[in-house]
């Protein structure tokens, strides 16, 4: 139904849907079987779509067991269900799912003996505890130990049986199963493990009394839940000659052996994998939605999955490859008595998988780095002690959101506080950043406490959690992510942004104040002199090229050169300022003089008086080189080791006009004193004795980061070669609105070494290229549009009445 | 008395833009859509009163400049989980001739 569903947000009424389902219901949140069990939820609370959202939506919905498909006949491309219902099909999708295994033990077929799968079984649970005392429970999985779970909370006796010894052994290594076994134990859960059951034992009445084993025990036994796996419902593939393996069998799109045929879920094989989490399924679903629709460009990958034992009060998580062999290493925090277990699985230095015992609070975190594949060589010492170890750098944002109380502002913006988000996402069933947007509103303004909201949404949902960071949409007018975007431009050749939406299928053709902005960037920086910037798709600041501050009125700052003046500028400036009744004169963190409270009106008139006295915009308003700082170098400091001043004067006529992916800040230091910050901007120079140290990277905004060492180079010629081909390497492959910070976060520190200091040709080629764009890039705006005319229609009513 | 002043041409206003009218008692901002269809608001975010003339036009939206609120050009109501509302005018084309009623 999530392929259904994704097929009608992006192409709504291309297809007549009737869906065939054996169950007398809507569809439901199959994961969310546990909670009903144990009573936390009840079954309203997770369906998912109801009858009434298929009459909604115009599908015909065929429910109920005369109703389960019995034959497909694909020559005549039409299902026929048991009753007699028949459909034809352009398009068949397959989502048979998967069916329990019952081991065929003699008894198998007694009455109490179910499996834990659907609705029906949970009843069958239910009504059993109410009058029953014994469950035994065959298989010590996930799923068999939320039943365990689930029917103790009820009032039964259970006792867990399981045929080796280890607990989950799919995703627990044994220290850990060892601390879940014993924690379970106290709740009083009875286990024994490395069982050979022999047989089920019924009365005359056909219904379960005991179970016996090999070893000759036997236990007493009202319900027996079978939970030792599934095994993909490939029955009907089958029959109608589809082909299948394990599971259907199916491509990269989804499709099945007959083109006319899809699959998703747990009844396909793909690549060798089948599948049991819900994060895939809904992965897959977008893919073949896109193929339904005819898009023709999602592709399927397996993507890594985490898990999340839903038993109250145990904290478990495990994620990945969590066995080492000989190529990887284990690092392992071990408590025994305090109830703590991780272990961390590193190869090449990135985390494959992870088992956490009793404090899963950076499960998330391990997760997010192990699907990024974050080199963690950096940070490798301090891993296990948690991400709220790592001091402010690098964190994102997400200071261990999980130990904040309830009352914690998350999103500063709107005023939400982590316990609203924490409901909503139970109370409305949301699954993904977008349905916490809508619903509550936060991350939904600026966005910085985005990463605060995944990790809650991570952490509220577990292997539920539907983004993959990777992949995730640039906004809500696509599916496409930014990657993916952006490769298209050069790709296939396009020229506007419309070009770009209309080919990606955009649900609106113009976007929206989030992808167009973003679009035109990608535009702008892939055909430098040859596409024309859409100042309709400029934010104000940057269309206006002037900063707007709360009462609309805006901010004028004029560029000095590595924040160097004269008395003939700052009279200018005072002029100015005089003139055009400027309420606040303020000297700026980047060395510059601002002007605030300018009306639109006035902006050419101020620009050009400054103009005149020869100065050009400081582009203090846009995703653009904002300022080079420096300090004062050897010029007149007793310590300065080189001329900073210069340095940064020539950094700032090199590198001035360019746009980028969001806002970038460089500054020049004399010495290791580092009077002007440079390890906080995106590029930083730090004279010593012997040449200039690099940085890349820094922040000193909300989340301040210390940028990283790039090299050292002993020539100023050097010093400027690096500084563009870093600027081009991240105007080529930074996200719009993403600074270097998270950029470098995003690539990894070693693969900027790699491209821009090992890889000489490389970077004189992104130098090469950077000075080619400047070329069309160098251009004052405000000397366009005080003296030559540009958008002048910008500045000016349309018509004054009255 | 409401009477329909001719207020410019229709290209005067840049597509997926606006431009304002200044009134004695306000401004209105006059959007032209990427279809050239014009709409006639209040320039005036309900939030904190942002001028909606200077904010991305995309459908028959458009995003206030200061903190993304979305508003209707139709009827000027904020989208989303937002709420509040913008005044509209009534604003109609005359061949190319853009008409506001005041």
């Amino acid at each position: 139904m999530r392929t259904v569903e994704e097929l009608l947000k992006i192409a709504p009424g291309k297809y007549d849907i009737t869906v065939f389902g054996e169950e007398p219901y809507g569809n439901y949140n199959r994961i969310m079987l546990s909670p009903v069990l144990t009573g936390e939820k009840t079954i309203e609370e997770i369906m998912i779509n109801d009858l009434t959202w298929y009459e909604g939506n115009g599908i015909t919905l065929h429910a109920g067991l005369d109703k389960a498909v019995v034959n497909i006949d694909r020559r005549n491309r039409k299902v026929i269900a048991k009753d007699g219902t028949e459909a034809r099909y352009d398009r068949l999708l397959l989502s048979t799912g998967s069916n329990p295994f019952i081991i065929p033990l003699p008894g198998h077929d007694l009455k109490g003996v179910i499996a834990f799968r659907d609705i029906a079984d949970v009843n069958t649970m239910l009504a059993a505890a109410r009058e029953q005392k014994n469950a035994v429970i065959i298989g010590a999985g996930l799923l068999g130990l939320e039943a365990a779970n689930g029917l103790m909370t009820q009032g039964m006796n259970v006792t867990v049986i399981h045929d080796l010894d280890v607990l989950m052994n799919r995703q627990l290594d044994q220290p850990a199963a060892k601390l879940l076994l014993s924690s379970l134990q106290k709740r009083g859960m009875t286990f024994k493990m490395a069982a050979a059951t022999r047989e089920i034992h019924g009365n005359n009445k056909g219904h379960v009394v005991a179970i016996s084993f090999e070893d000759g025990d036997k236990l007493p036994a009202d319900l027996v839940v079978m939970a030792v796996g599934v095994r993909p419902n490939i029955a009907l593939a089958e029959k109608v000659g589809l082909q299948c393996n394990r599971g259907v069998l199916v491509d990269d799109t989804m499709q099945t052996f007959d083109p006319c045929i899809y699959a998703v879920g747990e009844c396909i094989e793909h690549r060798g994998n089948i599948f049991g989490l819900v994060a895939p399924l809904f992965e897959q679903a977008k893919v073949c939605a896109n193929h339904l629709a005819e898009f023709g460009f999602g592709k399927y990958f397996n993507s890594a999955t985490a898990t999340k034992l839903k038993v109250t009060g145990i904290d478990l998580f495990s994620a990945g490859d969590f066995i080492s062999d000989e190529n990887s290493e284990d690092i392992v925090f071990q408590d025994p008595h305090g109830g703590v277990y991780k272990k961390v699985v590193v190869e090449d230095n990135k985390i494959k998988g992870t088992v956490l015992y009793g404090d899963t609070m950076d499960g998330p975190w391990y997760f997010q780095m192990m699907k990024d594949g974050t080199d963690i060589s950096e940070i490798r010492d301090r891993l296990l002690f948690g991400q709220a170890h790592l001091g402010n750098s690098g964190t994102e944002g997400a200071g261990a959101v999980a130990n904040l109380p309830d009352h914690a502002e998350i999103c500063g913006c709107n005023g939400i506080c982590k316990g609203d988000i924490v409901k909503a996402i139970a109370a409305d069933n949301l699954f993904t950043l977008d349905d916490v947007r809508d619903a509550t509103k936060a991350s939904a303004s600026c966005g910085s406490c985005t990463g605060l909201v995944e990790q809650l949404i991570l952490e509220t949902l577990g292997g539920d959690y539907n983004e993959t960071e990777k992949r995730k949409s640039i906004c809500r007018c696509t599916e496409y992510s930014h990657d993916e975007i952006r490769a298209v431009i050069p790709d296939k050749n396009l020229k506007t942004i419309r070009a770009v939406t209309e080919f990606l299928k955009f649900s609106n053709p113009d976007g929206c104040h989030v992808c167009r902005p973003a679009i035109n960037y990608y535009l702008l920086a892939q055909w430098p002199g040859e596409y024309k910037d859409d100042s309709r798709s400029r934010f104000t600041n940057e269309r206006m090229h002037a900063n707007i501050q709360k009462d609309n009125t805006y901010s004028v700052v004029p560029r000095m050169w590595g924040g160097l003046t004269t008395p003939k500028e700052l009279r200018a400036i005072a002029d100015a300022a005089e003139k055009y009744n400027v309420p606040t004169v303020k000297v700026t963190g980047g060395q510059r003089i601002d002007l605030l409270g300018v009306k639109k009106e006035d902006l050419p008139k101020i620009w050009k008086d400054l103009n005149d006295a020869g100065m050009v915009s400081g582009h203090a308003y846009g995703k653009s080189l904002r300022t080079v700082k420096t300090c004062v170098g050897s010029k007149h400091c007793r310590f300065g080791t080189q001329d900073a001043m210069g340095m940064g004067i020539e950094i700032e006529k090199l590198t001035w006009g360019s746009w980028t992916p969001a806002k970038v800040k460089i500054a020049v230091s004399g010495c290791p004193r580092n009077c002007a910050e440079s390890t906080i901007k995106d590029f930083g120079v730090v004279a010593v004795d012997s040449g200039w140290e690099l940085y890349v990277g820094g922040n000193g905004g909300m989340k301040v980061r210390v940028s990283d060492f790039l090299t050292k180079v002993s020539s100023g010629d050097d010093v400027k070669e690096y500084a563009c081909a870093f600027i081009q390497m991240y105007r080529e492959q930074g996200h719009h609105n993403e600074r270097t910070a998270p950029w470098i976060e995003r690539v990894g520190l070693s693969y900027v070494k790699e491209e821009l200091v090992e890889n000489d040709t490389q970077r004189k080629e992104l130098y090469a290229r950077f000075l080619e764009s400047q070329k069309y890039a160098q251009i004052d705006p405000w000397a366009e549009r005080a003296s030559k005319g540009v958008d002048v229609a910008d500045f000016i009513p349309l018509k004054v009445l009255g | 008395m409401r009477n329909w002043i001719e207020i410019g041409a229709l290209n005067d206003i840049p597509r997926l833009g606006s431009r304002v009218v200044r009134t004695k008692n306000c401004e209105i901002a006059v959007f032209r859509t990427e279809n050239d269809d014009v709409f006639a608001l209040h320039d005036q975010c309900p939030h904190q009163h942002g001028a909606l003339s200077q904010g991305i036009v995309h459908g028959n939206r458009v995003t206030c400049p200061l903190h993304n609120w979305v508003i209707s050009l139709e009827d000027g109501e904020a989208q989303g989980r937002d709420t509040g509302c913008t005044r509209t005018f009534n604003v109609k084309l005359d061949g190319d001739t853009v008409l506001l009623e005041v």
